[in-house]
């Protein structure tokens, strides 16, 4: 849910990363953080096991820049993707502005990418929310591995509207502020409709 | 369906910030936030120094939707208060709606005056919450009235 406030003039908006587990969520966000000059960003909070899976949530405040006097701040927010944390990843959800699907291409990972996206879908709607109305972007990201699914398949199988799809290599960066922008123009186009 | 934006208005801003400042002093707390329950901080008062104030809104509001999901799990809508005791400083945080107020204090002031405090104050809190969701814009303050393709496309420059 957008925030704006008048007195400090600033748009807060709050985008979630969403995806299987191991698919390259944090990563997305590690790249944005180390990518960013520190006065556009806050703290990348990672609340992670003793093996570094996202056990709550991610969370990484980002500053893109002032349109018409008025800073926007977008709030990124990644889920644990884990089957189990079910529970975490609705209450993660609540208040989105903007999702972002995380597939892995990997052809072993196909399954849980779709289980992921109905997962989605489900818990969307739980928050009352319509992924074919919300801004939305898919992601196929890990693009540089040998044991992938062609672009066209994994479109035809994960796309649900005509969202923007994103190629990706989130461990090197490829395509992770592309996703980052796609999904941010659909936010705040969004709003301006509003 | 998506949530209509949450808007703050400077009038409103400053109210908010003269409740806290009383709160403030009535609890002598050492800091004081009202964060919304999607984590964004709505408003802070008192000793903030170098404190990283937007994480912890969100973590706030994780730590306030996790124990809520733990409550209705027993049968609980949720558990309208929580209290985290640290060494030195503690965190009373109270839920008030849509907003939490997330009090930190110290030894200057006790668990036992703060929770007092806070429920003082929460009747008038929650009247001014129930008018900043009420709110809408007016028309000519959208700050997307007037947006262009180009003003969004130029923050990706």
């Amino acid at each position: 849910m957008t925030f704006i406030n008048y007195a400090s003039r600033e748009i807060n908006c709050k985008i979630v990363y969403y995806g299987p587990g191991l698919c390259g969520k944090t990563t997305n966000l590690q790249h944005i953080f180390e990518s960013t000059a520190p006065q556009a960003r806050g703290k990348l909070i990672s609340l992670a096991t003793e093996t570094d899976r996202t056990l709550f949530f991610d969370f990484m405040p980002l500053e893109l820049g002032t349109v018409r006097g008025f800073k926007t701040r977008f709030h990124l927010y990644t889920v644990p993707g884990q089957v189990f944390y079910d529970a975490s990843r609705k209450l993660i959800l609540k208040g989105v502005d903007g999702v972002v699907f995380v597939a892995d291409s990997q052809e072993e990972r196909m399954d849980a990418n779709v289980e992921a996206l109905h997962n989605l879908e489900e818990n969307l709607q739980a928050q009352g929310y319509d992924l074919m109305k919300i801004p939305y972007v898919l992601q196929l990201n890990k693009r540089d591995l040998p044991n992938i699914i062609p672009v066209e398949d994994l479109t035809a199988e994960l796309r649900r509207k005509e969202e923007p799809v994103v190629e990706a290599v989130a461990s090197n960066g490829a395509g992770v502020f592309d996703t980052l922008k796609a999904v941010a123009k659909l936010v705040l186009t969004e709003l301006r409709k509003g | 369906m998506a949530d209509t934006p949450l808007l703050l208005r400077e009038q409103q801003y400053h109210q908010v910030k003269a409740v806290l400042a009383r709160l403030r002093m009535d609890s002598a707390a050492k800091v004081i936030f009202l964060v919304d329950k999607d984590g964004q901080e709505i408003a802070s008062q008192g000793e903030i120094g170098n404190l990283d104030t937007t994480s912890l809104a969100s973590l706030a509001a994780g730590n306030v939707a996790a124990t809520g999901g733990m409550a209705q799990l027993i049968g609980e809508k949720e558990f309208p208060t929580l209290s985290h005791e640290g060494e030195r400083e503690s965190i009373h945080i109270s839920v008030i709606g849509r907003l939490l107020l997330i009090v930190v204090f110290d030894e200057r002031s006790s668990l036992g005056l703060v929770k007092l405090r806070s429920k003082q104050i929460s009747q008038q809190l929650s009247a001014m919450v129930d008018e900043i969701s009420k709110a809408e814009f007016n028309d000519d303050d959208s700050p997307f009235g007037e947006i262009t393709d180009e003003d969004i496309d130029s923050l990706f420059k």
